[in-house]
């Protein structure tokens, strides 16, 4: 019953004219809460929470940087498991989501990146160290900008997809092994200060405007993958008979 | 509050250039990400409607 239930809206939802239908409000959904957070944790990262005591107000930064390492964490994995889906059901729909969200996640990557050498210099007193985490990252990077060549590289679209969809469930074995650098090797990055068991490293006053940046970055990333799935799916339909019956009776 | 005066605001406790160019750079880099796609999609449908797919 449940089941069937669920199994209905999958088909539904794997339906083309039905999701750019409903992805449009869907989209805005995400859109308004995402930027709401966003402003509440980084207006008060920036200016209501006291300095650090040991980093001054540079530590500041980690109100883009963590939300931008998270999401670049997360796009990736949601990418996989995307591609796993690709690859066995074979939904349009999944392929769809793949493509649409590597350079949302790329930009984020990036951003985690360059938040994190521009914190480095003054912090460390360099830009960049080839330790765990900063190469594993970079390899992150690298992924993604994979996934984005490989789509534009195959001129058809569903070996396209197929190829972005393995290299995306392949690739995701580099997230635990970002997760886990600061543990597992002697790094310069510091150790986990919000995913810890015990109890977070961080004072609570500067920890939820983190956690508020962070959860709004994440609506912000399913708006921009929405937004792009819909330019994506529209490309691949673009011959299709209802994109244009819809396209012309907008008018 | 944690600062007195804009001044201060802006100074970041003398660490206003890593502060203000990541968030400027993380400004930047979603607005691309805002602005791109829209203007992909205004075009796609232009073209679309145009038939400029329908050989």
């Amino acid at each position: 019953m449940a089941r069937s239930a669920f199994m209905r809206w999958f088909h539904r939802f794997g339906s083309l004219p039905y999701f750019y239908r409903v992805s449009a409000p869907l989209a805005w959904a995400f859109a308004f809460p995402g930027v709401l957070l966003v402003a509440y944790g980084i207006y008060n990262g920036l200016a209501v929470v006291p300095a650090d005591y040991q980093q001054g107000d540079a530590f500041r930064i980690i109100y883009i940087h963590v939300p931008s390492a998270w999401l670049s964490l997360f796009g990736y994995t949601s990418m996989a498991v995307a591609g796993f889906v690709a690859l066995v059901w074979r939904l349009k729909i999944a392929e769809i989501f793949i493509i649409a969200a590597a350079p949302v996640g790329a930009s984020f990557t990036f951003l985690a990146l360059v938040t994190g050498a521009i914190w480095g210099k003054p912090m460390w007193g360099t830009w960049w160290v080839w330790d765990a985490r900063l190469t594993s990252e970079l390899i992150l990077l690298f992924l993604y900008l994979g996934v984005i060549s490989l789509h534009n590289a195959i001129e058809s679209p569903r070996a396209a997809a197929r190829a972005c969809a393995l290299l995306a469930v392949v690739g995701v074995i580099n997230v635990p092994i970002i997760h886990y650098s600061v543990e597992w090797w002697n790094t310069l990055h510091q150790g986990p200060t919000v995913t810890r068991f015990d109890q977070p490293a961080m004072q609570t006053d500067m920890l939820i405007p983190l956690l508020a940046s962070a959860l709004g970055f994440t609506f912000i990333f399913g708006w921009l993958t929405l937004w792009g799935m819909r330019v994506q799916l529209l490309w691949r339909e673009r011959r299709s008979r209802w994109v244009k019956r819809m396209l012309t009776d907008e008018f | 509050m944690s600062f007195e005066s804009w001044q201060q605001f802006w100074d970041m406790g003398g660490y206003a250039a890593f502060v203000w160019s990541s968030y400027g750079i993380a400004a930047a880099v979603l607005m691309a990400n805002v602005i791109v796609p829209v203007v992909a999609h205004r075009r796609l449908k232009r073209r679309i409607r145009n038939e400029e797919f329908d050989d």
